[in-house]
C-alpha cells in the first residue's frame, strides 16, 4: 500500500479554504468588474479549438442530413419563392422611388445619413450556456479579431445581444432574451422609450420577451409596432431592430404601458452572427 | 498523474459535449447537466477531497465561459462534490440505485441553488413554474444520460484504481 510521507490537511479545511477563495474571487470580480484575465486566455486556447472542431463536424452532419431532407421541398419552395420575388421586386421599386425622394429631401435638409454603415465582423456560434437558466453563448472571434467588451451583436437585421467578456480567440455574448438582460428601446414611429427585459418564463412559454415603462399617448403604440434600440442607451447603438410588439397593456398607474415583444432574431437556430465593431460613444469615453 | 490526466479528459469531454452537442439535442430547450454527473460520481466513488476538487474545476470552467462572476459555479460544484463524498462508505459499484439517487439529488440541489441566488434574488418568484419547466425536465434528462455516462466513469475509475494498486504493490 501507498505510504503517506506527510500528513495531509483534513479535507474540511481545504473546503473552507476553497469557499473563502471562491467568495473572495466572486466579490473581486463583481466589484472590480473584471473576469478571468489569464484564466480566459488559458481556457480559450485549450477549449475553443475543440468546440470549433465539434461544431464543424456537427454542422457538416446536419447539412448533409438537411440536403437529403430538403431536396423534396426545394422544388415547391422555389415556386413559392419565385412568386414572392416578383411581389417583392414590385415593392422594392416603390421603395426605391421613396428612397430617392427621401435622399433628395435629406440633401435639402443637409442631414447626414442617419444610420452610418457600421463595420461588422461575422462570427460563428460555437457554444451555448451549459445550463438551462441563462442564454449566453460563445462566438469564435475574440480580442485578436478586434472584438471588445460592449460591442453590439446582430444577426440578419435584428439585435442579438452584447459582448460581455472576451478571450484571445473567443467572446462571450449575452443575448437579449437572457433573463438578466435589459435593453433601452423605443417605438420606431413615435420614439417613445421603454425598457426591454429578457425573461426566461415568457421566452419558454410563448417565445416573447417583456417590455415595460413605455410612456406614450393613448393607443399611440399598437401591436406590430417595431421596437428599436433607443438613442439614450449607453451601450447599444441607436436604431437596431429588437422586435415587434406582441401584446400591450396599460399599467395600473395609468401612466405607462408594458407588454411583450417578439424578437426579430430566431434565437433557437442562431449559427452565425455579426459583431458591430463600432461602439457607442458616450461622453465618459 | 495518470488519474489527473484522465479526470481532466473526462471533464473536458463532458464540458464540450454539454456546450455543443447536447445543446443541439435538447428537448424543449432543456439540456442535461453532464458536469454534475461527473462531480457527483467522483464524489461518492473517491471521497470528499477528490469530489471537491473535481467539482471546483468543473465549476470554474463554467464560470470562465458562461458565468457572470468567477467563482459562483465553482463554489456550488465544490460543495456538491464534497457532500457526495460522505456517501463513499455506502457506495457499491454494482448497485446503481444509490448513484442515481445521489446524482438526482445533486442536480436538483444545484438547480435550486442557482434559482435562489440568480433568480429569486432578482424578484423572479414563480418557483412552481421554474420547478416544473426547468428543474424537473433537466432532472429527468440528466438521469437518462447518467445511466450511460455513469458506467463509463465507473469503468474508467476501476481501471485507474487497478493500475494504481499494481503500481503501489510493486514498491512494497
Amino acid at each position: 500500500m501507498k505510504r503517506r510521507t506527510r500528513r495531509s490537511i483534513p479535507t474540511k479545511y481545504t473546503l473552507l479554504a476553497v469557499t473563502v477563495l471562491c467568495v473572495l474571487v466572486m466579490f473581486v470580480s463583481f466589484t472590480m468588474n473584471i473576469s478571468g484575465g489569464p484564466l480566459n486566455t488559458v481556457a480559450g486556447y485549450i477549449f475553443v479549438p475543440m468546440q470549433n472542431g465539434i461544431n464543424k463536424v456537427g454542422s457538416w452532419i446536419v447539412s448533409r442530413a438537411d440536403d437529403l431532407a430538403s431536396l423534396r421541398n426545394v422544388q415547391q419552395k422555389n415556386k413559392e419563392l419565385q412568386a414572392k420575388v416578383d411581389k417583392l421586386t414590385q415593392e422594392l421599386n416603390t421603395i426605391k422611388l421613396e428612397q430617392y425622394e427621401l435622399d433628395n429631401l435629406r440633401e435639402l435638409m443637409e442631414l447626414d445619413q442617419k444610420y452610418p454603415s457600421y463595420e461588422k465582423v461575422a462570427a460563428r456560434v460555437i457554444g451555448n450556456d451549459g445550463g438551462n437558466w441563462f442564454s449566453t453563448f460563445l462566438i469564435d472571434k475574440g480580442e485578436k479579431d478586434g472584438i471588445e467588451k460592449d460591442m453590439n451583436v446582430i444577426a440578419g437585421s435584428g439585435l442579438v445581444g452584447i459582448v460581455i467578456d472576451t478571450g484571445p480567440n473567443y467572446a462571450k455574448v449575452r443575448s437579449i432574451i437572457d433573463d438578466a438582460s435589459n435593453v433601452s428601446g423605443m417605438a420606431l414611429s413615435t420614439a417613445d422609450r421603454c425598457i426591454i427585459t429578457g425573461n426566461l418564463v415568457s421566452m419558454n412559454k410563448e417565445r416573447v420577451i417583456g417590455f415595460s415603462d413605455l410612456k406614450c399617448d393613448d393607443n399611440a403604440v399598437v401591436t406590430g409596432e417595431q421596437i428599436v434600440t433607443s438613442h439614450i442607451s449607453d451601450k447599444y447603438l441607436e436604431g437596431i431592430l429588437i422586435g415587434y410588439v406582441n401584446t400591450i397593456e396599460r399599467n395600473s398607474n395609468n401612466l405607462t404601458y408594458s407588454g411583450t415583444i417578439i424578437p426579430a432574431v430566431d434565437f433557437q437556430h442562431l449559427q452565425e452572427v455579426l459583431v458591430i465593431k463600432d461602439k457607442k460613444k458616450t461622453p465618459s469615453d | 498523474m495518470r488519474r489527473k490526466l484522465a479526470v481532466f479528459l473526462i471533464i473536458t469531454v463532458c464540458f464540450l459535449l454539454q456546450s455543443t452537442l447536447f445543446q443541439s439535442l435538447s428537448f424543449a430547450s432543456i439540456s442535461p447537466n453532464l458536469l454534475i454527473v461527473v462531480t457527483s460520481s467522483f464524489g461518492f466513488m473517491r471521497g470528499r477531497k477528490e469530489g471537491m476538487w473535481i467539482g471546483f474545476f468543473s465549476g470554474l470552467l463554467l464560470d470562465i465561459f458562461f458565468g457572470s462572476v468567477i467563482g459562483f459555479y465553482a463554489l456550488i460544484y465544490a460543495y456538491i462534490g464534497y457532500v457526495n463524498g460522505f456517501f463513499r462508505k455506502r457506495f457499491f459499484p454494482d448497485d446503481i440505485k444509490l448513484p442515481l439517487i445521489l446524482i438526482a439529488a445533486s442536480d436538483l440541489s444545484y438547480n435550486i441553488l442557482v434559482y435562489l441566488f440568480l433568480f429569486f434574488l432578482r424578484k423572479r418568484f414563480e418557483i412552481g413554474y421554474y420547478f416544473l419547466n426547468i428543474m424537473l425536465p433537466e432532472l429527468v434528462y440528466t438521469i437518462l444520460v447518467t445511466i450511460a455516462l455513469y458506467f463509463i466513469i465507473l469503468k474508467i475509475n476501476n481501471k485507474l484504481e487497478e493500475t494504481e494498486k499494481r503500481r503501489a504493490s510493486k514498491f512494497v
